[in-house]
């Protein structure tokens, strides 16, 4: 009997491991970090609050970057909390402290006819969804180390060097560009 | 882990943001949204780059940070300026261009 049973352990450790490796964990972590960033994301575009609807695109950025290190993208994680969290948001916050001028709830941050916004991207999402799954099914991302920096950096100064150079420009121009638009005179 | 996951993530999330985009009147929220959708994209690039196990794909992830961050910077410079001729950022009042 016991022999009999440890015939089938040894069956079933064998067949776990011929299985491809699935890490619970990562998946676990996965599907926590989704499930606050959907939510957040939600709140983002209903919530009657200008400030909170910021304070949860917050919580949607970080979980991105959260993500990006999932999948082993390390320097655009950090890449992505400084840049979003630490610039984009305070900006934001800017913005709606100078554009705004009652505190709390809010009336009228909705367009007349938003009800069509649900259709659209229901349809929307069916259409992805589908095209996904069909195209992506089996598809698995293998576990790796993250990509070494240095091989991000090669990529910027030879490949996409042009690129790079326009980006910096764009940028430099942007930045010009919202101090012509925004100052007083 | 699948990459099913995370286009399906991607695609929740791009598909909130065009809602937002469609749904809301004040243009500070309409740029969140557009934050949102640009999210998205990012997710989707690493995946394909961890996928396909080729760096470009953070590469041109990078690339959308940076665009980004120089559109929000212009829309909100544009913002204020509406905001300071009309004293509403309501978008559906910017009606001067129709014809």
């Amino acid at each position: 009997m016991v022999a009999r049973w440890t015939v089938n352990l040894h069956a079933l450790i064998a067949q776990t491991d011929a299985e491809p490796a699935v890490n619970v964990a990562l998946n676990i972590g996965f599907g926590l970090i989704a499930t606050v960033m959907i939510f957040a994301a939600f709140s983002v575009v209903t919530t009657k609050n200008v400030v909170h609807a910021a304070l949860y695109l917050v919580l949607v950025l970080a979980g991105v970057a959260a993500q990006f290190i999932l999948a082993s993208a390390e320097f655009l994680a950090v890449a992505q909390v400084m840049v979003y969290i630490g610039a984009v948001m305070v900006l934001f916050l800017f913005g709606i402290m100078l554009t705004r001028a009652q505190i709390g709830k809010e009336d009228g941050l909705n367009n007349q006819g938003w009800q069509l916004g649900i259709p659209v991207a229901v349809v929307l999402f069916g259409l992805l969804g589908y095209v996904i799954f069909n195209t992506f099914e089996d598809d698995v991302l293998e576990e790796r180390a993250p990509f070494p920096t240095e091989q991000l950096s090669d990529q910027y100064l030879s490949a996409y060097l042009v690129p790079f150079l326009a980006v910096s420009f764009v940028l430099l121009a942007a930045a010009i560009g919202a101090i012509v638009l925004a100052r007083k005179d | 882990m699948l990459a099913v996951n995370f286009l399906l993530l991607a695609a929740v999330l791009f598909c909130i943001g065009v809602f937002g985009v469609i749904a809301r009147r004040n243009a500070v929220l309409v740029l969140m949204s557009i934050e949102l959708i640009l999210a998205a994209v990012n997710l989707n690039f690493v995946a394909f780059a961890m996928m396909n196990d080729n760096i470009d794909g953070q590469v041109f992830a990078l690339f959308v940070i940076a665009i980004a961050a120089a559109e929000v910077g212009v829309g909100l410079a544009m913002v204020l300026m509406i905001y300071r001729n009309r004293k509403s950022i309501a978008l559906d009042g910017l009606s001067e261009m129709k014809g």
